[in-house]
């Protein structure tokens, strides 16, 4: 066994440290990374993938037909008004489709924003890739002034066949706090 | 060699400045009484408000950091302590050390603690008043949502974690290195095996505690969003984060208790324990199976179902080394010469009430009754058995059983008795009702309730106002022995009892074992 | 005082009561002891599954109970008896592994397949949104052809019944303004979120309990076989009022359903339609007054006093301007407990309201505030 002191004492002392650091730093470099990986794995919490999904050409399955529901939720003190424009599409697994979220900043001064994406059934999340999203990014929007945000997503085929609708979520939240950066730069 | 024999020093001096583990023994029990007094006054608190419906005595807010006040500091501040300090009592006498391996550090890690707790009771004057958020502090309402106490709510719990594990490495030097010759790790007592188990659970868990709280402290300071959706972080990892640490946590609460049931039946019984050895593998299966459950603590949050049926299946197999240890209380009792003074009282309360807890911790373990059990009266129930009637119980018994040999007076039985049946009925008066009003939909941490919980929830106010009075004449009689107890000098005191630790002097010298005694090889020195 | 010592007389029958429950418990009976098998096909398996469990574990501590009793009784030092030295048995340590073990399988069995029915993904008929709000519930229905109904539930018990100078109703503290509707042996799909912290949505009666996460969504299903009211409470710490936040949903036939949903949908035009009028100061005190008293009392007070919000009788937002008074209550102040009560309130709710608290609780200010301007500061003009 390894021995970092010559006093028994000492040595029990200083791997038990090491222990405990090492549990302090699990805690930030192993279960933090550990669990994003695991929740994109598994769709835990409807998770999506924060990229876009470069897409593999596929045929489109024209003789399967998934109904995705969009649903727009504003966090505690966010303002805008948020709503998706169809809140209903029916669409083929392999095909691209494109729908927007319309948004209206009411108030007077530049806000910023982000939207986070969430699927239900979680198990569909990886089955559902976005190849364009505005969740991907922070929006800035100007004081009442409005914008189109655009989603632009695929099916894949190998859905499981007993998932036969699919929520997508979004809950947006104002983030202007942290992004001054952000209404500087543009 | 002179020098060695001198006593203790002198005034205030003597405690600040001590190194010698009975002293400091003494004071986590003294100070973990103190904190079980003030835990049990805000219970009061909850349980005068929740006796009838309506709010009458305090506001919602408050309630909410009366029972969070009351998890923190009944876990962190009385529990927890009080098996550092009997650990710190017994562990060098039991295994035939003359102290723990580091004095010094043992002196810090207690003089710690009295600042942290003095630093979460303050959070109670602080504006926006003290932490409300359970004992749980379930993101986003302990980050976001907190009262600015939070940040000295987080000050405090690294305090504290830093004590705790200062406190389980010098338990884990101190059995690792200080038997004495002969003494192999299966002839320890039981109760320096949960010590030791409990040590290196500690020492794994309390800093993924720091863990989560630093990750708080720094969404609250620094702009970090681990468990934020906006910044791309989840509530529900905080969850995950603080279940790791909370599980274990548990055992490491109720794992001493096992220690010291296991010293005090077969000393009672007349008899050594049934299976040493498989006490032990159970003791540690335990302890294995508590990393890899966490998450039946969270069955309502949505989880695959792949993950939900692996918690539950872990969970369930807790069941069978916790079976092992009952059945192996029970027959060591088996055809034993049995008696029943006020330590044994305590023990067979334990052994009651702690089956019973199992049984709702079984059922709990079940996910789909669960979604009806979760975060509702049942749930209280069943962690006040296990917490309360197992380890407040068996701490009780702990202290009737070995004060007469760390002071030299006997208690008195009549008084302890009295103790423990007003105990027992109020503490079953107090929680019993609770499964019933948790199964009929009571949600926990409510400061109000609707009228068809009204009976039961009267009763158990009234129950615990009696066992929360039965506290007090425990101090009562503990003070009255160590003024003024009948003297005892035989060297066992009890006459069933076996360990090393009875083989010293009555009452107990300031300094034990400077000469380590031998442990022959045919020595059953656990009993 | 009447009161308690009627309470104590109950308590006095305490153990009788206690035996009467476990009399009660092995009946099966649906009481305020005991599990409810509730209104779903799922809520029975869960209940079945919860008897079994529980006279399983009667079982086994009766079994090791008597041993414990049996040798407190006869195994007595007071007896004379000398004590046995046997231990360690490997046949009974190995026994008591594996039995309890074989126990756990046939529990686990029982178990799995409800837990799998609970996770089924069939097509569901309705989806409803329930999105936890502190101190509140807000449903959507989703209409995939026109708009959606929401509203939001809140609390109507009165503080007077809380505070105890008014004597307590039936339903004290589990009754809503307005209930969830859903109909009868209708498969409903409830996609649960939460808007600020954690809650989690339980009714016993459903057998649903599914945690609200801001930013995420959960989803479970349900379906009713029996038409009723059944209650249920937020089981999830969510702050000061999370005892306060209680849900009910009215079970109902499908025609009953249609002909309410229509009402909604007709109200919600209406709205629309009240929205182009003007009222009096009496219409909006009134209307305004009822507004407040869901949605404002619980953080200032009954009488504009204040508590864990600001006192709004003689604010200066309340007593000043328009404008801002309107900005406040519409958008919230960011950082603070005051909530954007915009997308919460419609319109003509939102002019009664800030008409009432300028002119409620002493304020007086004499200023109508209609519709219209609640309309036109959204719009920003």
């Amino acid at each position: 066994m390894l021995r970092i002191s010559d006093n028994p004492t000492l040595d029990t002392v200083a791997k038990l440290v090491t222990v405990a650091v090492a549990m302090f730093a699990f805690v930030f470099v192993v279960m933090v990374p550990l669990y994003d990986v695991l929740c994109d794995a598994l769709g835990i919490n409807g998770k999506t993938a924060g990229q876009a999904y470069t897409s593999v050409p596929v045929m489109v399955d024209e003789s399967r037909e998934v109904k995705i529901q969009f649903i727009a939720t504003n966090n505690e003190g966010m303002p805008w008004e948020f709503a998706p424009r169809r809140s209903v599409m029916r669409v083929h697994p392999g095909a691209v489709n494109e729908t927007v979220y319309l948004a209206r900043n009411p108030l007077p001064d530049a806000m910023v924003a982000q939207a986070i994406p969430s699927v239900s059934p979680a198990r569909a999340a990886s089955y559902l890739h976005k190849t364009e999203c505005f969740c991907f990014n922070r929006q800035p929007l100007e004081g009442h002034s409005s914008a189109e945000l655009p989603l632009q997503f695929i099916v894949d085929q190998d859905l499981p066949q007993d998932i036969k609708t699919i929520t997508l979520a979004y809950t947006i939240f104002d983030v202007t706090e942290t992004s001054g950066g952000a209404v500087a730069a543009r | 060699m002179g020098d060695h024999h001198h006593g203790p020093a002198k005034g205030i001096g003597r405690w600040l400045f001590t190194t010698n583990h009975k002293d400091i023994g003494t004071m986590y029990l003294w100070f973990s009484f103190a904190m079980f007094l003030l835990g049990g006054f805000f219970a009061m608190v909850i349980r005068a408000e929740l006796f009838q419906p309506g709010m009458q005595l305090v506001e919602p807010a408050f309630f909410n950091q009366m029972t969070t006040l009351h998890g923190l500091i009944m876990v962190f501040g009385a529990i927890m302590p009080s098996f550092v300090g009997l650990a710190n009592w017994l562990i060098p006498m039991m295994i035939g050390a003359p102290d723990m391996a580091l004095p010094r550090m043992n002196n810090w890690s207690f003089w710690i603690l009295p600042p942290a707790f003095l630093l979460l009771a303050s959070t109670l004057f602080m504006e926006g008043g003290a932490p409300a958020f359970g004992w749980t502090f379930y993101a986003p309402l302990s980050t976001t949502y907190a009262p600015p106490s939070v940040t000295f709510f987080i000050f405090s719990i690294h305090v504290l974690g830093l004590s705790s594990i200062m406190g389980s490495i010098n338990i884990i030097a101190t059995v690792m290195n200080m038997r004495a010759p002969g003494m192999t790790y299966m002839k320890m007592p039981l109760f320096v095996w949960t010590c030791l188990i409990t040590a290196f659970l500690l020492v794994a868990v309390m800093p993924v505690l720091a863990g989560a709280v630093t990750m708080m402290l720094m969404d609250i300071h620094f702009g970090t969003s681990f468990f934020s959706a906006a910044g791309g972080g989840d509530p529900v990892l905080f969850q995950h984060i603080f279940w790791f640490f909370g599980h274990p946590e548990v055992y490491i609460i109720i794992l001493p208790a096992f220690g010291v049931v296991s010293q005090i039946i077969p000393a009672f019984s007349r008899k050594p324990l049934f299976g040493y050895d498989s006490m032990v593998y159970a003791t540690s299966s335990i302890a294995f199976l508590s990393f890899i459950v966490w998450a039946h603590h969270m069955y309502t949050v949505g989880m695959p179902i792949a993950g939900e049926l692996f918690f539950m299946y872990a969970t369930m197999l807790i069941a069978v080394p916790t079976g092992v240890k009952v059945f192996n209380w029970i027959t060591t009792m088996w055809r034993g010469a049995l008696s029943f003074e006020t330590p044994m009282l305590f023990c067979l309360g334990f052994l009651v009430l702690f089956t019973l807890g199992g049984f709702t911790g079984l059922m709990l373990s079940i996910a789909p009754a669960d979604f009806q059990y979760h975060d509702s009266y049942f749930v209280v129930a069943h962690f006040h058995y296990v917490m309360v009637a197992g380890a407040v119980f068996s701490m009780t018994a702990a202290i009737y059983f070995w004060l007469p040999k760390w002071c030299g007076r006997m208690y008195n039985e009549a008084m302890g008795k009295t103790h423990f049946w007003i105990s027992f009925i109020g503490f079953n008066l107090t929680f019993f009702p609770q499964h019933f009003v948790g199964l009929a939909g009571m949600p926990r941490r409510i400061p109000d309730y609707a009228l068809q919980f009204a009976d039961f929830n009267m009763m158990s106010s009234i129950g615990a106002f009696i066992y929360g009075a039965s506290q007090l004449l425990f101090l009562y009689n503990v003070i009255a022995t160590i003024v003024a107890g009948e003297p005892v000098s035989d060297e066992k005191v009890w006459d069933g009892a076996e360990g090393l630790e009875w083989t010293v002097p009555t009452p107990a010298p300031y300094h034990t074992f400077e000469e380590p005694p031998r442990v022959g090889p045919g020595v059953h020195a656990h009993g | 005082m009447v009161f308690i010592a009627k309470q104590l007389c109950k308590l006095a029958l305490g153990p009788v009561l206690l035996l009467m429950s476990v009399i009660a418990v092995a009946a099966g009976d649906e009481s305020s002891i005991n599990m409810s098998p509730g209104v779903t096909e799922v809520g029975r398996q869960i209940y079945n599954l919860h008897m079994i469990i529980l006279w399983i574990c009667v079982v086994i501590g009766i079994v090791v109970f008597s041993v414990m009793f049996y040798s407190i009784i006869y195994h007595r030092k007071s007896r004379g008896v000398t004590p046995a030295t046997f231990h360690e048995s490997t046949k009974v340590e190995i026994a008591w592994t594996v039995v309890p073990f074989v126990i756990l399988v046939v529990m686990a069995v029982p178990a799995t397949t409800t837990l799998l029915d609970i996770y089924d993904n069939d097509e569901a008929d309705l989806d409803v949104i329930v999105t936890g709000y502190q101190w509140k519930w807000k449903y959507e229905y989703i209409n995939d052809e026109g708009e959606n109904v929401s509203f939001f539930s809140n609390l109507r018990t009165p503080q007077s019944e809380i505070y105890n100078t008014a004597k307590k109703g039936k339903n004290y503290l589990l009754e809503v303004d307005e209930p969830l509707v859903l109909p009868v042996d209708t498969k409903v799909r409830f996609l649960i979120t939460a808007n600020d912290v954690l809650h989690s949505w339980w009714v016993p009666q459903l057998a649903v309990k599914r945690d609200a996460i801001p930013g995420f969504i959960n989803e479970v299903t349900t379906r009713t076989s029996i038409e009723g009211t059944y209650r249920g409470q937020c089981a999830e710490l969510c702050g000061k009022s999370h005892g306060f936040m209680p849900i009910v949903v009215n079970v109902v036939s499908q025609e009953e359903y249609t002909e309410w949903l229509g009402e909604k949908q007709a109200e919600a035009t209406e709205i629309k339609d009240l929205m182009a009028q003007t009222f009096s100061l009496d219409d909006l005190m009134e209307r305004g007054k009822a507004v407040y008293d869901s949605n404002c009392l619980a953080c200032h007070g009954a009488n504009g006093e204040g508590g864990l919000g600001n006192a709004i009788a003689g604010s200066p937002i309340a007593t000043g301007p328009v404008g801002p008074h309107l900005e406040v209550s519409i958008n919230g102040v960011p950082g603070t407990a005051m909530q954007a009560f915009g997308e919460q309130l419609n319109d003509v709710d939102m002019a009664a309201v800030v008409t009432y608290q300028r002119n409620g609780f002493g304020n007086n200010m004499g200023d109508l505030v209609q519709p219209i301007d609640v309309y036109n500061h959204k719009k920003g003009q």
